[in-house]
């Protein structure tokens, strides 16, 4: 039998009631994968899972570009914890990898160094009022898509397969530093062979690329791209990914991390304005997906819902390759069927 | 300056962080920081470990702890434990407090603080698509223009409940809830670090002869 390596490390994700919290990055960018993920868990897995209305920041990207103290960050926390106790819940998933970093690294915290802890709880007490237990179960919610894809799989109209061909589609997955890499042994498969989207990716029909600089790290870099003059550093890091999986032609690229799946759309864009370059053959870029867009349209969700025409790598020519049904009047239309002016084109980069 | 190497232990992080380095270079051989900057995560370790003060004050008044990129790459593959990149988190947050940055890196910070840090406090979310102009992102490309332009009509499609009442994706956060981010802020040192931040102007510390 082949050896697996990321069988040699599986995760305990709870089954059920969960406390979903949201990320800034995905509320801004992606709130149609935010949405996806909701409707999977209550309308296809009917799980219980709260969206809780009095959530808030973590204030993680603050804390890695140095602008919010440790100790503001773990009460933070606290607080998001707090909430989650006050509503009856155990189970905490936040929405965000950086959240997911951040979470676990306070908890761990906390184990270690139980007067940590008291004085979190004491700061909170004294700001606040509030109380909180730390969660029993914290994962990341692209581990409970992982967890149950053979019954989210029971529900898709499509696959990932190339409906000309016949042949599963090449995909690229993205795991966000932060799900695995400070602490490898919170991410499926561990930190140097996470499944948690490769395991989605073969279940629902698809190939896994495993190109050279799979792990390298999307150029994020908090200040790095907060900071105008720093974003060298960003798209120099993208870049490389993108020169090392473009022999590979990959069909479409997917990553659980709100950061990634951003900067790998828009830097895309970016360098075909500025050296008229696109990774793909006929100059329309790579599709960048969420774990959930890659659900959504599997399972028959609406593109347009989902947010496919807010990604700057238009997805149509692969959601033709799969065979999905859209309908391209409705792409730039606002609720209740407004009609809304088009954007302007990019001057390469074909849409 | 007293000694520089038992400050950093009274950060919680540091024993987590800074174990025994054995200067095997693996952590810089994987950096992507390493690899567009000069920037040696080996060699910050190295620097900290041998507790060589003067030179931990150098590299600490140096640019090059500004160059990481928080991706914690380092963390993964370290065979002896040690965290390059938490260390830097720490020689940054002593580098601000004891004035050991030039006037670019004090200015950066100040920027990030006006802008990413007001937004914590203000409106409860680190970024905004209210906050996220597409003059100072023209790497957002025209999608991003647009849908800033109709945001109100496009996010509601999106499942989105823009600047609403109740649960949902950018929601209205409640006056009760930044008012508690603030207590804690208060009550952690986190509005002074903010105000020091943003507040301060820059005071040169000249290293001790």
């Amino acid at each position: 039998m082949t050896k697996r390596f990321w069988n040699e490390y599986q995760k305990e994700i709870a089954d059920d009631h969960f406390f979903y919290e949201r990320s800034c990055i995905r509320q801004t960018f992606f709130p149609g994968s935010e949405n996806a993920f909701l409707r999977m868990m209550r309308e296809v897995l009917h799980k219980d899972i709260r969206d809780e209305e009095n959530q808030h920041t973590c204030t993680g990207i603050g804390y890695h570009s140095d602008i919010v103290p440790l100790e503001t960050t773990m009460t933070v926390v606290a607080r998001l914890f707090a909430l989650m106790t006050e509503a009856g819940y155990t189970n905490y998933v936040p929405s965000c990898v950086t959240s997911f970093g951040i979470f676990t690294e306070m908890v761990e915290m906390w184990k270690n160094d139980p007067e940590l802890l008291a004085k979190t709880r004491e700061n909170l007490k004294k700001a606040t009022g509030r109380e909180f237990e730390i969660p029993t179960n914290l994962v990341h919610p692209s581990d409970i898509i992982y967890k149950f894809r053979e019954e989210l799989k029971q529900h898709m109209k499509y696959q990932l397969v190339n409906r000309f061909t016949g042949k599963p589609l090449r995909v690229v997955e993205h795991v966000g530093c932060h799900y695995a890499k400070i602490f490898p042994e919170k991410g499926i498969g561990k930190s140097e062979f996470p499944y948690v989207l490769a395991g989605m990716i073969e279940s629902w029909g698809g190939e896994v690329v495993d190109y050279p600089e799979r792990r390298h790290c999307c150029g994020f870099g908090f200040r790095h791209y907060l900071l105008q003059e720093n974003r060298g550093y960003s798209i120099a890091n993208s870049k490389k990914k993108f020169d090392s999986m473009e022999p590979y032609e990959p069909d479409f690229i997917v990553s659980n991390c709100p950061g990634c799946s951003m900067f790998m759309d828009k830097w895309q864009y970016t360098i075909a304005e500025m050296e008229n370059k696109t990774y793909d053959h006929d100059g329309y870029g790579i599709p960048v997906l969420t774990y959930e867009e890659m659900a959504g349209l599997l399972l028959g969700y609406d593109p347009w819902e989902l947010g496919l025409q807010i990604h700057q790598v238009q997805s149509e020519k692969l959601m033709d390759k799969i065979g999905i049904k859209y309908d391209p009047d409705a792409k730039y239309r606002g609720v209740n069927g407004k009609i809304l002016p088009t954007p302007n084109k990019p001057t390469f980069l074909k849409q | 300056m007293g000694n520089l190497y038992d400050l950093f232990k009274q950060d919680n992080r540091f024993h987590e962080a800074m174990k025994a380095c054995m200067n095997c270079g693996i952590c810089t051989a994987i950096c992507p920081a390493a690899e567009f900057f000069d920037y040696d995560p080996r060699r910050i370790c190295d620097t900290v470990q041998r507790k060589d003060e003067n030179a931990i004050e150098a590299l600490m008044r140096s640019e090059t702890i500004w160059s990481c990129g928080q991706c914690m790459s380092c963390k993964a593959r370290c065979p002896r434990g040690n965290a390059p990149g938490e260390i830097i988190l720490i020689l940054r947050k002593y580098a601000q407090e004891l004035g050991y940055y030039n006037e670019h890196i004090h200015e950066q910070q100040k920027r990030m603080a006006a802008h990413q840090g007001r937004n914590i406090l203000d409106i409860g979310y680190c970024i905004h698509p209210d906050r996220v102009h597409p003059e100072q992102h023209p790497e957002q490309g025209p999608i991003w223009e647009w849908y800033t332009k109709h945001i109100a009509d496009v996010a509601p499609k999106l499942g989105a409940n823009y600047h609403g009442e109740g649960p949902g994706a950018l929601r209205k956060i409640h006056q009760k809830n930044l008012e508690e981010i603030r207590k804690i802020y208060e009550v952690t040192g986190g509005l002074a670090w903010h105000e020091k931040l943003t507040e301060e102007p820059y005071k040169p510390s000249t290293p001790e002869p």
